[in-house]
């Protein structure tokens, strides 16, 4: 009994090993699904584009529930996959606790970077500034002066998110009102896009015209309800202009991609530590193609750019709201 | 005198529903192009082709067991709870809540006071819907459902505003005392001489419900309560007439129930997270009515039931891993398992006792 079930878990291992190439990399997307239009679809763009560049293959994994994180953590690791890539914060408390137990596998993961783990790279964005690009094309292209914002799960990185494109929009128009709401304080907010919609419109009848969505998969609802109300919206980590073309003022850029890609090229020699991806390293800015070149005015495009500038020199310091969980150009 | 011998009933029939359950499953992979044997395959190795995939198997096999029985002593009430998800909810707080405020000097007494809580909270939810349907008669099926959603509310609402640590962005408690920590299955299979892969979350919650296994048979099958619990759910009018407190019975059989429910957490939540997460008890108070069902409400057949499970599950985790079979799918695997073997078991009891009935007249 106990040699057939030796056998039986060498020929598993065998077998497992063989359909794996030494190191294949691999990515785990999080709740909001790997064609969530946004974040997680980003990392999904970023991996493919390395597959189609180098040939390699990866695995890949779609979490289906909170409880499964380690589960599916320890799984890959165990199955010799490195780099490991993880999309976003919710992973850190668990990968604190997978890392240490696989000294020889290197990990990554997104949206953190407050580990201290040696084995661990760590990708940070810097969210307000590129939310402040778009909150002040948003007050530029506003009629009414009253915009929306739309978050996802109400954690500090999305008021982050909201406090940045608040600032943007007050640099712009002083008098202007913010809307901003939350979608709600579970990760099933990431994913809710009725209820998204139902804010857009919401928000709308508040005299919104101009609202941008920061929510995950959940920001498809406020796209599409703004563009079935007539007003614009601004989409969120990947490049949204295109899901409704011409009613998507611009998207707040945030390179995932290019955070996986960087991960999966440095393979086994990925190096541990935090990276911040910020608006001088193209971690963060605005999309701008011929789905939106009609919304963007030349005025709006050379004062977007000129605060850009800015704040890539240092010269224009955007408030971080992580920083001390305090906004002084909205109030939650 | 029954149609078919007992183990027939017992065992025959539960393989035959599988048996068409997994065959329905294997067409359902090959529609969408993939290789049902290959499948197959995997969640076997995956679950049961090493101590890893065992541990995890069994890992979730004790919820099951726990969330099962929990059903099977209503069931024998003549009682349906349908509350095991809200009631486990409740007892993953009372675990938190025992774990993270009380400064227990070893973990040995931290699980004695855990699974006290747990069960006390998880007694506690299905407390009121017992006394609705006691004193009120207000149907414990409709009650206990609407209850799972006012715990799962409830969790929202403790997570993110009570126990969630300042700062932190997860919809989770802090991390109990490290030394807290349950040993594994693995530690106490090492103590023994039998080598067992220690990183995987089967812990000592394992024994724990074998010895609940043992309880509910001695008190269902060898004290008065228990006897008064089967009489009760034979014939309500019956046993009131032979003096039995329908009330005190309805009561109990809730109690009992939403306690072993509620104990379902020292497993996920102490042995496993080392945390209290949103959704820590993951559909395993549903799964606990499929498992009643299968296991014919005995604690024997709910211990296999409950196994049979845990390999669905991990084998269905081993398939999301490593093929292309959306999660989706996986999904419909095992609701296909559990409609053959729970809801539709006439379906295949009536073929199989007339099958009998036709065997024994040939015989006479």
């Amino acid at each position: 009994m106990s040699l057939m079930k030796h056998l039986a878990a060498a020929t598993a291992t065998l077998a497992l090993t063989a359909g794996m190439a030494a190191a294949d990399p691999a990515l785990i997307f999080d709740l909001g699904g790997k064609f969530d239009k946004s974040f997680n679809e980003a990392a999904y763009e970023g991996a493919q584009r390395w597959a189609q560049e180098t040939g390699g293959t990866y695995k890949e994994l779609e979490m289906q529930s909170e409880a499964q994180r380690e589960q599916a953590l320890r799984r890959l690791a165990e199955s010799g996959a490195n780099p490991v890539v993880m999309t976003g914060f919710a992973f850190g408390d668990v990968l604190a606790q997978v890392a240490p137990d696989f000294p020889d596998t290197k990990f990554a993961i997104i949206d953190v970077n407050w580990l201290d783990l040696a084995n661990v790279k760590q990708v940070a964005f810097t969210e307000h500034e590129g939310s402040y690009l778009v909150g002040m094309m948003a007050a530029m292209a506003s009629k009414t002066g009253t915009v929306g914002f739309v978050g996802g799960m109400d954690i500090p990185l999305i008021r982050r998110f909201g406090c940045g494109y608040a600032q943007g929009v007050k640099a712009v128009n002083a008098d202007a009102t913010v809307i901003a709401n939350m979608t709600g304080s579970t990760p099933a907010a990431w994913n809710d896009p009725v209820k998204g919609g139902e804010l857009a419109k919401a928000q709308k009848s508040q005299g919104a015209d101009v609202i941008f969505a920061a929510a995950g998969g959940t920001g498809i609802g406020v796209l599409q309800a703004a563009a079935d109300e007539g007003i614009l919206s601004i989409g969120v980590d990947s490049n949204q202009n295109h899901l409704h073309p011409g009613k998507v003022l611009t998207s707040m850029l945030k390179r995932v991609d290019n955070a996986v890609y960087e991960a999966f090229k440095a393979g086994v020699d990925l190096e541990p530590g935090v990276q911040v991806m910020d608006l001088k390293a193209g971690g963060v800015g605005y999309a701008l193609d011929d789905n939106n070149a009609a919304l963007v005015s030349e005025e709006m495009k050379a004062a977007v750019d000129a605060a850009s500038a800015k704040i890539a020199s240092g010269e224009l310091v955007v408030h971080d709201y992580m920083s001390d969980e305090t906004c002084p150009a909205l109030t939650f | 005198m029954t149609a078919m011998p007992k183990w027939a009933d017992a065992i025959l029939v539960p393989l035959i529903s599988l048996l068409i359950a997994f065959v329905i499953s294997g067409l359902v992979i090959l529609a969408i192009g993939e290789d049902p044997v290959a499948a197959m395959k995997l969640m076997i190795t995956g679950a049961l082709g090493s101590t890893y995939g065992w541990g995890y198997t069994l890992y979730y096999a004790t919820n099951f067991i726990f969330t099962g029985l929990a059903v099977s002593v209503a069931f024998q009430a003549g009682l349906f709870n349908i509350g095991g998800e809200g009631q486990a909810t409740l007892g993953g707080l009372g675990v938190a809540l025992a774990c993270l405020f009380v400064p227990w000097p070893h973990w040995s007494l931290a699980l004695i006071g855990a699974a006290g809580m747990a069960a006390l909270f998880g007694a506690a939810w299905a407390a009121i819907p017992a006394y609705l349907q006691a004193k009120r008669g207000s149907h414990v099926v409709i009650t206990t459902i609407m209850f799972n959603y006012i715990a799962a509310a409830l969790m929202i609402y403790v997570l993110v505003t009570v126990l969630r640590p300042a700062g932190a962005m997860d919809t989770a408690s802090a991390r109990f005392d490290p030394a807290l920590k349950l040993p594994r299955l693995g530690d106490i299979l090492g103590l023994v001489g039998i080598p067992f892969n220690n990183r995987n979350p089967a812990n000592i919650s394992l024994l724990i419900a074998f010895v609940a296994c043992v309880g509910v048979w001695l008190l269902m099958w060898r004290t008065r309560l228990g006897y008064q619990l089967r009489a009760f759910g034979k014939s309500e009018k019956a046993s009131v007439y032979a003096g039995i407190n329908p009330v005190r019975i309805t009561m109990y059989a809730m109690l009992i129930s939403g306690g072993l429910s509620g104990m379902m957490a020292i497993n996920t939540v102490m042995g496993e997270a080392q945390r209290l997460l949103l959704n820590s008890v993951e559909g395993a108070g549903f799964i606990g009515i499929a498992v009643a069902l299968m296991g014919r409400s005995h604690p024997v057949g709910v211990l296999l039931a409950a196994i049979l499970f845990g390999f669905l599950y991990q084998g269905g985790a081993e398939l999301a891993l490593w093929t292309t079979i959306p999660r989706e799918l996986i999904i419909v695997i095992q609701a296909l398992v559990i409609l053959f073997t729970g809801a539709m078991d006439n379906m295949v009891r009536k073929p199989v006792e007339s099958l009998f009935l036709l065997l024994r007249k040939g015989k006479a």
